[in-house]
């Protein structure tokens, strides 16, 4: 008699809102090459609705409340990956939108463009929910390898080229590194999943092989979140990629990546917190400080927007280091705000063109506020946010997270993030100085009007005036979303 | 919940501007009209606090508290006391002046123009009656945007310059400020157990004296000492007059310039009194030197806007002095100083303003023999001249006065030298006045120059009569804030000793 191997139980809904956008992706497969074939605009319909699929889901699975676990611990579904699952949506259906008539007007529609969205969408949403390191490495693989192909998209264009070759490049390289954390921790406590390890560290003690495998992990998340010292792709790749997907890079990859690094460390490592929180504090100084440093010097708006990513996740890091639910909530909620921010300020570029090419020169947009009022004082208001003015989202953000910090007593690391804050105004105003203090020079910028852009845009803004007037009811959201990570 | 009268002023100009918004583009005429229409409905609204606001108590009054962010423990508090009363009227009242000052000189932009000023009324207003120290730190912030706007939009050639070194300068300050607000919540909260931004609350709690007060007044001092702006942190302050508009200067210079002097007596001296205390000679000597250097630099200056925003850095010199002087006549004194500086800095501000808009130029030696002229004119101007300098019978006598009286009594030989700068004044706007007003025409541009016109005498006769009014009546102003400024000496004196006290 052959024994018999027990089937794990399947409790697919607890992937419910990722199994929504895999299926939208599936499906705008399978109908890129049913009629009608020489406009894709209906596959970005059906990716929208993919994603509002999964949004409506996570909001149903939120209300409905109470935790899920699935394929033996491998997929957790809480409120944090709940949390994130909207996060990571919002992004991506803004993107979308504002991918419509992008891909229309630089000549680049496809149906895979859309596919690809949805599979790298669908890999963040699983590093959000991942409960297991193999998990975390397979959905950032998912995420990743669709986000090369996304980077190179303009085939003709040299820098697109390059962008995704370096971020192939690179990527692989701070995967193999994780892979190799992974590995070493697995040695160390026999285990991947998040919660055994845990048990199993506390146990132990300091072991100089978690020490290591955690030193390995942080490389391959820092490259992700673009932190200081593995940030070298992100200005190119920022610039060389679509100007949809650098949104779709800076926001959804980024939060998905906090999402995995803040699981891995507050729930599997936090035996070792002094560990990662002093090494964090200088990460997270050497990332703000040079993010800001070398943007006051880019004239590329994409690059310089780069390199402010780069700065606010040397924000971002400082509520790691502060640590606590109050820290980590506030990492959240900064992600909130920081994603709605982003994609805006990139689907303005995205709306803007000269001379048949994409507008990215910071001179492009001289005299903008005198042609294109609303669109001017929109890109405004997303950099206001950037720097932090208040009574918009950015403030309400940074002022939760320099909170946590100066609560859990780090003054010193809060005073050289506000100090940094300050020079981050000087680059973000230079392109308000340009929009309504200069007047246009050459040939005019051209803007092209769309329903799904405009939709995109507005919905962003109200998103970071409300986020910055009523913050309360989203802190307290993030805040919940933490709290199942620290019991 | 009903809209207390402190919301309706301070957030009607906000309303204001996005109605104005929606109106179309190529409306000028209509656009300037409202813009104008909705301050002065605000200094309308507004004049009801003067009458119902109760000078004998010290208390806040018209206060509106509404939950924000219960978790944090921040909530929308507002209210006025003795201060910032004057300073909320001070602001309703030159704002509408600022943007008839404007009817001619902005012709480009009409319409953002109205809406930017207006945003930045509801900024100025909303930094004077907040008593929560978070709602206040995003007024402070909200408030450099439309002021950036206004000098880089609508200012001179180095405009551009001139608003970034604006915004950084002020940036930097107010960074160090937040960090040093989150401290002090935190402080508070893990003390007594409720964690909250109250500026009530907090002050009635004793700050433990030491490093940690210390570094805690410097950050909150550093952020006004750059906005007042005390010596030596003013360089920004003649790049900012300078390329303004005639109505950014008159804001920047009547109202903005306040903000510092009143976050010192509103958050420094009742949250830190002992920082305060140790900290207070150091201030007092900056003051001091301020207020030469100011005069100083101000004699030769061959503009005449650039002598004005000189000017100011040595009259808000005074009004940090009687700040510090942490007497009753200096505190006084230097209230009154804050509202007299805003009126008179303000007047100086429009005239140069509108005799650059006939001459299109600010440089004294392009004058002369205006008296023969425009006699209307260089009637008032010489009445603002000399309240600025310090007439008695005029407004600005009053002020100095009492904060050299209290000066003098604090430190005799600081005091002596703060005096010297009178004479400088008076030496330095004699002469410009001298120059402008007196002798031959020179050019033959200034012979056929005009004189005031019916707006221009809208315009700046409300306030000659306040100049005029305080000058000789200052009773009615100080009535109100001698209360005021009795508890709050009061309350550094109490909680200093209470600290000093070995436990």
């Amino acid at each position: 008699m052959t024994p018999e191997i027990p089937a794990p139980p399947v409790t697919l809904w607890v992937l419910m809102p990722t199994l929504f956008v895999l299926g939208a992706g599936a499906l705008v497969l399978v109908l890129d090459v049913l009629p009608p074939r020489e406009s894709k605009t209906h596959l970005g319909g059906v990716a929208l609705a993919g994603i509002v699929g999964a949004l409506v889901a996570s909001v149903w699975l939120w209300l409905r409340g109470g935790d899920g676990r699935a394929f033996r611990d491998m997929v957790l579904l809480d409120g944090y990956a709940l949390f994130f699952d909207l996060l990571i949506c919002y992004a991506a259906a803004l993107v979308v939108m504002l991918s419509m008539d992008y891909l229309g007007r630089t000549g680049s529609e496809s149906g895979e463009y859309y596919a690809l969205v949805l599979f790298s969408t669908a890999g963040m949403m699983l590093m959000a929910s991942a409960g297991d390191l193999i998990v975390v490495f397979l959905s950032l693989e998912l995420m990743s390898l669709s986000l090369y192909v996304l980077a190179g998209l303009f085939k003709t264009r040299l820098t697109s080229g390059e962008a995704s070759m370096k971020y192939f490049l690179l990527g692989a390289f701070a995967t193999s590194f994780f892979l190799y954390g992974i590995a070493l921790i697995y040695g160390a406590t026999g285990s991947t999943n998040l919660d055994r390890i845990a048990a199993s560290a506390a146990a132990k003690g300091g072991d100089p092989l978690v020490l290591i495998g955690l030193g390995l992990l942080l490389v391959g998340f820092g490259f992700k979140i673009s932190s200081v010292p593995f940030h070298m792709w992100v200005p190119d790749v920022y610039e060389g990629a679509p100007t949809t997907i650098t949104a779709l890079i800076a926001t959804g990859s980024k939060a998905a990546a906090f999402a995995a690094l803040i699981r891995v460390l507050v729930v599997a490592l936090r035996g070792v917190q002094p560990d990662w929180s002093a090494l964090l504090w200088g990460v997270a100084v050497l990332t703000m400080t040079l993010g800001n440093v070398v943007a006051i010097a880019q004239s590329n708006l994409k690059r310089m927007l780069a390199y402010s990513s780069v700065a606010h996740v040397g924000y971002m890091l400082m509520g790691l280091v502060a640590g606590g639910s109050q820290g980590a909530g506030s990492v959240l909620f900064y992600l909130l705000a920081y994603t709605f921010t982003t994609v805006g300020a990139f689907g303005v570029i995205a709306l803007c063109a000269r001379a048949g090419e994409e507008a990215v020169e910071v001179g492009d947009y001289a005299g903008l506020a005198r042609r294109h009022p609303v669109l001017a004082a929109t890109l405004a208001l997303f950099l206001l946010s950037l720097i932090g003015i208040p009574p918009l989202a950015g403030f309400v953000a940074k002022f939760y997270l320099f909170g946590s910090a100066v609560r859990a007593g780090y003054i010193w690391l809060t005073v050289i993030a506000v100090l940094n804050s300050a020079v981050a105004a000087y680059y973000y105003l230079r392109v308000i100085v340009f929009m309504y203090m200069r007047e246009p020079e050459g040939e005019a910028l051209a803007v092209t009007p769309s329903f799904a852009g405009g939709l995109a845009l507005g919905v962003a803004l109200v998103g970071i005036v409300l986020l910055g007037i009523i913050p309360a009811p989203f802190a307290d959201l993030a805040q919940a979303a933490v709290a199942p990570l620290l019991r | 919940m009903t809209l207390g009268l402190l919301s309706v002023v301070t957030f009607l100009p906000a309303v204001g501007a996005v109605a104005l918004a929606l109106v179309p583009r190529r409306l000028d005429t209509v656009h300037r009209a409202a813009a104008l229409a909705v301050a002065l409905a605000t200094f309308a609204v507004s004049i009801p606090l003067w009458f119902r606001f109760d000078g004998e108590s010290a208390d806040f009054q018209f206060e509106e508290v509404v939950r924000w962010l219960p978790t944090l423990g921040v909530s929308y508090h507002v209210g006025v006391d003795g201060i910032s009363l004057l300073l909320v009227l001070l602001t309703t009242f030159l704002t509408p002046l600022a943007l008839a000052s404007a009817w001619q000189a902005v012709e480009d932009r009409t319409k953002e123009f109205g809406i930017t000023m207006l945003l930045l009324e509801t900024g100025m207003l909303g930094v004077f009656v907040s008593l929560d120290l978070f709602l206040f730190f995003v007024f402070w912030e909200a408030m450099l945007i439309p002021m950036y706007l206004i000098i880089g939009v609508w200012g001179g050639s180095n405009r551009i310059y001139a608003a970034v070194k604006f915004v950084l300068y002020t940036m930097v300050g107010s960074a160090l400020m937040l960090v040093a607000i989150l401290a002090l919540y935190y402080q508070h909260g893990a003390a007594t157990g409720a964690y909250t931004f109250d500026v009530p609350a907090l002050a009635r709690w004793v700050v433990p004296p030491g490093l940690g007060q210390n570094l805690m007044f410097l950050a909150f001092a550093l952020a006004f000492a750059i906005k007042v702006p005390l010596f030596p942190f003013h360089t920004w302050l003649p790049d900012a007059h300078v390329e303004a508009p005639t109505a950014g200067s008159v804001i920047l210079a009547g109202v903005l310039l306040k903000m510092g002097t009143y976050g010192f007596l509103r958050f420094c001296l009742p949250l830190f009194p002992d920082a305060t205390r140790t900290f207070a000679p150091l201030i007092f000597a900056l003051a001091v030197i301020g207020i030469v250097y100011g005069a100083w630099v101000s004699t030769v200056q061959p503009d005449l806007k650039k002598l004005v925003a000189y000017s100011s850095v040595s009259h808000l010199g005074f009004v940090v002095l009687g700040l510090f002087t942490l007497n009753q006549q200096g505190l006084v004194g230097g209230v009154i100083q804050m509202i007299n500086h805003g009126l008179s800095t303000g007047a100086l501000f429009l005239m140069v303003g509108m005799i650059y808009e006939r001459r299109h130029t600010r440089l004294i030696a392009e004058f002369g023999g205006l008296w023969t002229v425009v006699p209307a004119f260089s009637v008032l101007f010489l009445v603002v001249v000399l309240s600025s300098v310090g007439l008695p019978g005029l407004n600005g006598f009053v002020g100095e006065f009492l904060v050299l009286v209290g000066a003098f009594q604090v430190n005799g030989w600081l005091a002596a030298a703060a005096t010297t700068g009178i004479i400088f004044a008076a030496v330095y706007l004699l002469r410009m006045y001298q120059r402008v007003a007196f002798g031959e025409v020179t050019r033959e541009a200034n012979r056929q120059l005009a004189d005031l016109s019916p707006r221009e005498w809208a315009v700046l006769v409300p306030v000659l009569v306040f100049i005029v009014w305080i000058g000789v009546y200052p009773s009615a102003f100080t009535d109100k804030t001698e209360a005021t400024i009795a508890a709050l000496l009061a309350q550094v004196e109490s909680k200093a000793s209470v600290a000093m006290t070995p436990r």
